[in-house]
């Protein structure tokens, strides 16, 4: 079909993409291992790694530390592409910065302004990666896409409903993140670490030579690879045209006596005990946060726990909306042991949610995800 | 299905493989003839010779004399030698603060990073820059040059022919402006060199940059041509090669490979752009027809001959370029940035694109090698990818039922 002699020696490609997974690479360990695994098992891949967020923005906020700490650097397409490269599999950088700053970033900063504590990766995961990015997999013709993510997907052939279920290492299960995809998202998604453990990754990783399988995990949130939430919060409001300099307000107890002072609602969140900035006889906490007021409320431990919450913009899972209450499990944080409690739903997308016994610290912001054991019903913003 | 196997290449702006006659010319002069064209011994004169032969050749290709060619490490270097050895000289050292005599620089907005960047830093350092507009098909106007020339401009720099789109610009008007007002006029014409008629002198130019890699020659190897009498900073400091415009030891094969693609180049140019010309017209044409919505870009500019530039709405141009390179196509979108996303391109939204036009633009550029099958190939897989993308846009069945 083709031309001279000196293109013979480029790589040739499969002539047909029939079974083609594409596989959401960060240049880490999790994702490089998908890529192996899924080779190993006979399909074909391609590899593509979002470019979220420009290192040349507000650089000042990346850090000095080892280059793997900062986001999106340069280093970790590298490392994605060597593992491509090594692998031999194609692989591509894909612009979602636009798509990340919109939907993930803006309203991270938003809602910590507005006194909540938002969890970035779940809007990232249901706005981007399982949307344009699972898009244009599909575009590029591949079928499914693959990521790194610890929890697993089942179809009920009963219900016929595809279930979201927490990974088989318990530690490292990331379902808390995932409770926002659709039947559709999931319909096309593998997660195939579900069933492994970390260490089990490991050794897969080095069984198959890949250049990123003694790389250290990344704990802090990607755009915000130093984990100073405050700093970036200001630095990008900044940038934005919005000084939080003159930010302080009132620190008040329960009874509205004014107690302190703060230098801006974003330095807090709910449950906090460090750095409120004044000495007290008995420990306090953050007890809410009064955007309107510019006031952080604290007060003594046990009123930091409460039973009832509301959640809002409520996605069912593994079951449809519930007609009547039903008792599940529910996880209001990352690290939170599921409790006991009886989901109400309310109006559309609006649930009410009663533990049995009062949690810590529930936080607006954060999710509440609904469990029946390694089920994940659904979830919700905790409002 | 075995023809899909193979891999067509139209991407020849981005760069060119190696002809196989320049790599013959070339090979000599990395073992066999090693020796420094810069030493007095007998080794030495028959790699002089070999670069002063390739000066020759480089210099026939655009109309020069010889001792007007500078060989740079490419494009860039050259960009960079013209601009700030231009401006330094002009005014040394330039002001740190902007004032009323701080030098002035005319350039466009489309140009080539090497030269955009290259005039940001010297708005950094206090210079003062014009970036003229383009019409929609990416060609200046003569009157806003006129009118952006004052009595600080020391440089009017402006691409022959744009990378993206293969506009042409009107060179041989711009050169009697700057001839007119007593400017120096550079030009980039890394794009237009081999593969439209380049006569420096009939274009007025004093400064010309050429990259090897994108006529068939090497990477890494490109020249500056500088008009005789042209007062220029140089750039790097080193020993008295070339004349000391540009010290640093001769890349004596690099050398030897851009004069005979040069070479090559000028006797073939006339026949080869007809051939590729029609390639690109059925190409294009083919596109147009096949594909619903679509559209040319800086169609109606006097363009280079292999290149076309074309909007598919309702596609992203990312996406469409991958889903080709998986299909075996090679074309491009945009350009790269350091990860190797691609960004929104500077040229396609200043000739008036929306973003999202800009972002659903494909650019194919044809080489020396394309052939019939290469096109046809390119029509049988192309509008199929964009069928296939715009079924799963979020857009286009809104556009299309608007239109």
């Amino acid at each position: 079909m083709t031309t001279g002699t000196q293109f013979d020696t480029l790589p040739e490609r499969a002539e047909t993409q029939r079974g083609l997974v594409a596989v959401a690479m960060s240049g880490g360990v999790d994702s490089s291992a998908v890529a192996a695994l899924l080779q190993q098992q006979g399909r074909a891949v391609v590899g593509l790694t979002m470019q979220l967020w420009n290192q040349r923005r507000l650089p000042e906020l990346q850090g000095d530390g080892p280059a793997q700490h900062r986001c999106c650097s340069l280093d970790d397409v590298y490392d994605a592409k060597a593992v491509a490269q090594h692998l031999n599999f194609p692989h591509y950088v894909v612009n979602f910065e636009e798509q990340f700053e919109e939907r993930v970033v803006r309203p991270f900063v938003d809602q910590y302004l507005s006194g909540r504590t938002p969890i970035a990766c779940t809007n990232c995961n249901t706005d981007v990666k399982f949307e344009p990015l699972l898009r244009m997999a599909r575009q590029i013709g591949a079928e499914r896409l693959a990521t790194g993510h610890y929890a697993r997907i089942r179809r009920n052939d009963a219900t016929g409903r595809w279930e979201l279920l927490r990974a088989r290492d318990e530690s490292k299960d990331q379902s808390y993140f995932l409770w926002g995809l659709s039947q559709e998202q999931l319909s096309r998604s593998d997660f195939p670490l579900g069933e492994l453990t970390k260490e089990e990754v490991r050794a897969l990783a080095r069984r198959a030579n890949l250049p990123v399988a003694e790389k250290p995990e990344s704990m802090e949130l990607c755009f915000v690879p130093t984990g100073n939430y405050v700093q970036f919060i200001q630095a990008y409001s900044l940038e934005r045209g919005i000084s939080l300099h003159h930010s302080e307000g009132e620190i008040v107890n329960e009874n509205g006596d004014i107690i302190g002072r703060h230098d801006g609602v974003h330095n807090f969140t709910i449950g906090q005990r460090k750095g409120l900035g004044f000495a007290a006889g008995k420990p306090l906490y953050v007890l809410s946060i009064d955007p309107e007021k510019n006031r952080v409320v604290v007060g003594e431990d046990d009123v930091l726990r409460k039973a009832v919450c509301e959640v809002e913009g409520v996605n069912w899972i593994s079951r449809d909306q519930p007609s009547d209450t039903i008792r599940a499990f529910a996880k209001i944080r990352h690290k939170h042991e599921p409790a006991p409690a009886i989901i109400e739903p309310l109006e559309a997308g609006i649930a009410r949610v009663t533990f049995d016994a009062p949690q810590r610290a529930i936080t607006p912001g954060q999710a509440a995800v609904f469990h029946d054991g390694e089920v994940v019903l659904g979830g919700g913003w905790i409002r | 299905m075995g023809s899909l196997m193979n891999r067509v290449y139209l991407d020849f702006n981005a760069t060119t493989p190696v002809e196989p006659q320049v790599l013959d010319a070339m090979l000599p002069y990395f073992s066999a003839e090693f020796a420094n064209a810069a030493s007095i011994h007998t080794p030495g004169q028959r790699a002089r010779a070999a670069v002063e032969t390739a000066r020759e050749q480089v210099a026939a290709l655009i109309g020069a004399r010889p001792q007007e060619i500078v060989f740079t490490s490419g494009g860039t270097e050259s960009d960079n030698h013209a601009i700030f050895g231009v401006v330094g000289q002009a005014f040394l050292p330039v002001s740190s603060s902007r004032d009323a005599n701080s030098p002035h620089l005319v350039t466009t907005a489309i140009e080539h990073e090497a030269v955009l960047n290259a005039c940001q830093a010297l708005e950094k350092q206090g210079a003062r820059v014009t970036y003229l507009p383009t019409n929609r098909e990416g060609l200046i106007d003569l009157q806003d040059l006129r009118r952006a020339i004052r009595a600080e401009t020391v440089l009017i720099t402006i691409m022959h022919a744009n990378n993206e789109i293969g506009a042409v610009q009107p060179l041989e008007e711009i050169g009697r402006v700057a001839k007119e007002a007593d400017v120096y006029f550079h030009t980039d014409a890394v794009q237009s060199a081999g593969k439209i008629p380049i006569d420096v002198n009939k274009l007025q130019v004093d400064l010309l940059s050429i990259s090897g890699h994108k006529l068939y020659a090497p990477k890494g190897i490109g020249a500056l041509y500088v008009r005789g009498g042209t007062r220029l900073r140089q750039l790097l400091y080193g020993g008295h090669h070339q004349r000391g415009f540009r010290p640093g030891t001769e890349n004596v094969a690099g050398i030897v490979g851009l004069g005979k693609a040069a070479e090559i180049a000028h006797k073939s140019l006339a026949e080869e752009a007809r051939r590729i010309s029609a390639l690109r017209d059925k190409l294009q044409h083919g596109l147009l027809q096949r594909v619903p919505h679509s559209r040319l870009n800086a169609g109606a500019a006097p363009r280079t001959p292999n290149t076309t530039n074309l909007v598919f709405p309702g596609v992203e141009g990312e996406a469409l370029l991958i889903a080709l390179d998986l299909k075996g196509l090679a074309c491009s979108t945009g350009a790269a940035c350091s990860s190797g996303a691609v960004e929104p391109s500077h040229v396609l939204t200043a000739i008036g694109l929306p973003p999202e036009e800009a972002r659903a633009s494909l650019r194919f550029s044809l080489g020396r090698h394309t052939t019939s099958a290469d096109i046809d190939f390119a029509l049988n897989v192309v509008p199929a990818a964009v069928a296939q993308l715009r079924e799963l846009s979020p857009t286009y069945g809104k556009m299309a039922e608007a239109r």
